[in-house]
């Protein structure tokens, strides 16, 4: 490849500051560059960084270290050339669909004419013609999103940003719209030169990019980039599609190197009190290791194949998974997740037996529920506040973090009947209310 | 259902700036009171303007008394475009002007016209413009606070997306403005002008016949029109000013606000499943008139022009230019410290000077009698209001009728029965320390009602289905379903009556009929009893007392019971 990229990311690094002084870091070593006449996917779960990096590209953030270079030029603002798409829309609704479309070049003092001819051609391309004096809430979802596409379009930009843009649709809108820009794209009809689309759906990663970075969290780096050959337009059904789909579950689930050899303990990532716990309910946990247990699993799942029997996408089935993984009720390796003994014993106990269960192995592999459990073991009044807690994870987290942390606990520990939780006086005890 | 509150609570405030910005009010109203004395000059010529309790003038004192209005609202309009962008888009000023505000929206509204109206006269020395300037002034206090609190707390909850969106298509801050923060505020703010408007016609005897010390201003309007049928215990002329009020108001509503609540429903981000589309036929009437039409485009074409005639500003990226500058910081701090010190310095030689500790301590004595009153009035208007209020929210049909009415009634400048009142307790010699009370919520009770009809109609149908199917009848209901449903809206509600009567006791404490006085003890009759002594030093230490028992009262009490309701009981 001798043409110099589009766009360039090199050693970007994003951290924000905490009160504390401390400071937060959501991106590191992040290196990558988009050529002309590529779609460029970031798939990663939410929290992985890849919003992020969308938003330094487009000058809407800057990076601590590093730089963005877009045809060889340093970013230090949003760029004439890079227009975004956004995952909500992020219509002006007192605006009507043309002056949603126009505001991008009446912003940029083009002549009246122009404005006009050309944002009616936008409209017309992205297929709105007709709803030229609609006000975005009298249209669907899927009619809004194309307004965000159009309005996008409508400023010839090099550089087109797709932030998640079809999340917020139902199934059968996103596939319409994919299909119709990936026409467009290939017939080379948009302006544009080259995308970079965030998404946390790895089926539509394969279906639209050309190359895939994976993006792996905290802090948020690339893990591995994988290429998509295949020719457009591509067959969700075509074995090398479903290969491709399976070999980047296998990516996501793969162990941070360093940790695969050895012995039983680390096949599972150590837990101190300071980890952030995910918010995942109980009866999610209950509902996948049933659905694994059963057949035609009995025990050992492909995660494509459950995602897609359970219509969960990565980023609601893989907290799932790795909460059962670190409650050792199902080990999750080279795209499978597997029930342990354990496991396989909650997902046929009845109710009083799961509870015992699942509080043996929550006191054993959550160390922080058994941190709680010990101080109000070990007072008199067996009861304490809150703050308490609090205080201590915030010496290994943000604020935020350490209230979701917490509350993950309270929430399993109310299930397992380990402890109780009063909302009111945010106080923890031993107690059942009365 | 959308709630009414023109006094607007902020969920972050830094109370160290509360304190600040209470030194400086107060300090910046002492000052404005000395200085207006210095500059005091007879103005006899107002005094002599010929005022007729002939209804014929009615229609023309009408017009001027909405002309005030109007000119009123422009000015908060004004006032709340660039304060309230200042002290969102400025964090160093934020932290200042923003507790400024709050403290405003607690000075009683009487309290600024009785220290402001010599100091407008001064301007204009013996001319009817400085009282218009004085008049209309007392009615901006009354609307702009809560128009600029809500236009603020806009300001900071744009959603992101749109700002990023504003700022990836190169938005310049000028066409941002315009295009993105004026239209996303334009929905609260529109409600709060409403409100506002409320209050302002409350105070419209007292912002038009104002009377301070040796000062006399009688404007004519509708104000002065009952303030002398007042003084001249004209009864039949009350009657017409209070049908002439019915008149305006209702024209107000229908012409101007109905409209404006129609229309700005189109710059709602987020459309609550559930909600009516308002409608109005004014406003029907102006979308089809092609000289409104022309007037819109006009208007929207100046934004573009003007949007292309601002200079551009290249700095491409907000948070390089932000660098915090230590020398500013420096120089902000300072000015402050020394607004602070000289606001201090302000109130304590105004009150040492001329007021002695027991005078304070007496006030004092006087601002707790108030607020036992006012206390007391609202829970005694809760059991009337809250009970028929869910009555009527959960009959649609009922609410549709009994919404508007008591919207109406708080916009109605209650004081207008005020002389019946008067009347009455002189004729059957009743204790006016109870009987004037109820004067005080008179016109502010009905946001209880209208906010508890709000919040009853919110109650999801299936929620009610589900106490039906479990037989939830009686006591139980009221306790399980109806009150902890309301209790958000109620609170709202009984925050706003409770603000209003504050204010109000300054009218009610001490009301007049005629050459007839009668006096409740209270803080609002010391206040009143100064202002009519022209007593600039007890105005000053009885306006001081009363915000800051309102601000008390505000932060220890209406607060924490408001995030409360919000947190525990918010249907979602």
């Amino acid at each position: 490849m001798n043409q110099s990229p589009l766009l360039q990311c090199t050693d970007i690094r994003k951290a924000f500051p905490k009160p504390d002084g401390a400071e937060l870091l959501v991106l590191e070593g992040m290196n990558l560059d988009l050529q002309e006449g590529q779609i460029v996917g970031l798939l990663g779960r939410s929290g992985s960084g890849k919003s992020t990096l969308l938003r330094l590209i487009a000058g809407l953030a800057e990076p601590t270290s590093g730089k963005v270079f877009y045809l060889g030029q340093p970013i230090i603002g949003p760029a004439p050339g890079i227009a975004m798409v956004f995952q909500s829309f992020a219509l002006f609704p007192w605006l009507t669909v043309f002056e949603n479309v126009a505001l991008g070049l009446e912003a940029q003092r083009m002549p009246r004419a122009e404005i006009r001819k050309r944002s009616l051609a936008a409209i017309d391309l992205i297929g709105l013609d007709g709803f030229e004096s609609a006000y975005p809430r009298e249209l669907s979802g899927g009619m809004r999103q194309r307004v965000g596409f159009a309005r996008a379009l409508v400023v010839h930009p090099n550089i087109l940003l797709m932030d998640e843009p079809f999340s917020a649709l139902d199934v059968l809108t996103a596939e319409t719209l994919r299909t119709d820009f990936l026409d467009l794209w290939s017939e080379g009809r948009m302006p544009i030169k080259g995308v970079i689309l965030v998404t946390h759906n790895i089926e539509e990663a394969v279906l639209m990019c050309d190359r895939i970075l994976v993006f792996g969290s905290n802090p948020g780096r690339i893990l591995s980039e994988i290429k998509v050959s295949l020719p457009q337009p591509r067959n969700r059904l075509d074995p090398s599609f479903r290969e491709l789909v399976e070999k980047i579950y296998v990516e996501m689930t793969a162990r941070p190197k360093g940790a695969a050899a050895g012995g039983r303990q680390e096949r599972f990532p150590g837990l101190g009190i300071g980890s952030i716990l995910p918010q995942v309910s109980t009866n999610l946990l209950s509902g996948l290791t049933e659905a694994v247990a059963a057949p035609p699993f009995n025990g050992t799942a492909d995660l494509p194949k459950i995602a897609s029997d359970l219509q969960m996408e990565i980023d609601e089935l893989f907290p799932v998974a790795e909460t059962l993984q670190m409650l050792r009720f199902a080990e999750v390796e080279g795209g499978d997740i597997k029930l342990t003994e354990d496991g396989m014993a909650f997902a046929h106990a009845a109710l009083d037996e799961r509870k015992r269960i699942f509080m043996r192995h929550l006191l054993t592999y959550v160390p922080l529920a058994a941190h709680i459990r010990r101080v109000l073991d070990e007072r008199a009044s067996h009861s304490a506040r809150k703050s308490r807690f609090i205080d201590e994870l915030e010496d290994f987290m943000s604020e935020e973090a350490a209230e979701q942390t917490l509350r993950a606990a309270i929430r399993w520990s109310r299930y397992a009947e380990a402890f109780a939780y009063d909302d009111e006086n945010a106080m923890f005890s031993l107690e059942n209310p009365t | 259902m959308k709630r009414f509150a023109p006094y607007v609570f902020l969920r972050e405030l830094a109370t160290r700036w509360d304190v600040l910005a209470f030194v400086v009010v107060i300090g910046l109203i002492a000052f404005l009171g000395e200085t207006s004395r210095g500059l005091f000059a007879p103005l006899s010529q107002l005094s002599s303007i010929p005022l007729s309790l002939d209804p014929v003038h009615l229609p023309e004192y009408a017009a001027r008394t909405t002309f005030r209005m109007l000119a009123g609202l422009v000015l908060s309009l004004i006032f709340t475009l660039t304060y309230a962008t200042w002290a969102a888009k400025s964090e160093r000023a934020g932290k200042l002007l923003v507790p400024i505000l709050d403290i405003l929206q607690s000075v009683p509204i009487l309290g600024f016209i009785s220290i402001t109206v010599v100091f407008f006269l001064s301007l204009a020395p013996g001319r009817v413009l400085g009282a218009e300037f004085a008049s209309i002034f007392a009615i901006f206090t009354s609307q702009a606070w809560n128009m600029a609190f809500s236009f603020y707390q806009s300001l900071r909850t744009i959603p992101t997306e749109l700002t990023e969106a504003a700022e990836s298509f190169r938005l310049s801050p000028w066409m941002r403005f315009w295009q993105l923060e004026v239209p996303f505020g334009m929905p609260a703010l529109i409600w709060n002008m409403m409100m506002s408007m409320s209050g302002g016609w409350f105070f419209v005897v007292a912002s038009e016949s104002i009377s301070v010390g040796h000062t006399t201003v009688a404007l004519p309007g509708v104000g002065s029109y009952i303030a002398l049928a007042i003084a001249q215990k004209n009864l039949q002329a009350i009657g017409w000013a209070i049908f002439t009020m019915l008149i305006v108001i209702l024209l107000y509503d229908q012409l101007l606000f109905r409209p404006l609540v129609a229309w700005v429903d189109r710059f709602r981000v987020e459309q609550e499943p559930g909600v009516r589309v308002p409608n109005s036929w004014a406003l029907t009437m102006m979308r089809r008139s092609r000289l409104i039409q022309a007037a819109t485009v006009a208007f929207h074409a100046a934004v573009l022009w003007t949007s292309r005639a601002v200079k551009r500003r290249d700095t491409p990226l907000p948070q390089a230019v932000a660098q915090p500058k230590r020398s500013l910081d420096l120089l902000w701090v300072s000015l402050v410290i020394a607004a602070v010190v000289l606001g201090l310095w302000h109130i304590v030689a105004v009150l040492i000077a001329n007021t002695s500790l027991r005078e304070a301590l007496q006030v004092c004595g006087l601002a707790f009698l108030t607020m036992l009153r006012v206390f007391i009035l609202i829970v005694l208007a809760s059991v009337i209001w809250v009970p028929i209020g869910v009555w009527v929210g959960m009959r649609p049909r009922a609410a549709q009728i009994v919404q508007p009415v008591a919207q109406f009634m708080a916009a109605f400048p209650a004081n207008l029965l005020f002389p019946i009142a008067v009347f009455g307790i002189v004729r059957w010699r009743l204790d006016p320390d109870i009987y004037l009370s109820p004067l005080m919520i008179l016109g502010t009770q009905w946001y209880i009602l209208f906010n508890v009809i709000a919040g009853a109609s919110s109650i999801p149908a299936e929620m009610r289905y589900v106490a039906a199917n479990f037989r939830v009848t009686g006591w139980l209901w009221w306790r399980k379903v109806a009150l902890p449903a309301v209790l958000p809206f109620y609170v709202t509600g009984a925050i706003t009556a409770s603000g209003g009567s504050w204010n109000a006791a300054i009218v009610a404490e001490l009301a007049t009929w005629g050459n007839t006085q009668v006096e409740a003890r209270g803080l609002g009759a010391y206040i009143a009893a100064a202002t009519t002594a022209g007593d600039f030093h007890r105005i000053v230490l009885g306006i001081g007392t009363m915000s800051l028992f309102v601000v008390i009262i505000n932060r220890l009490f209406w607060r924490p019971l408001y995030y409360y309701a919000e947190r525990k009981y918010r249907l979602t």
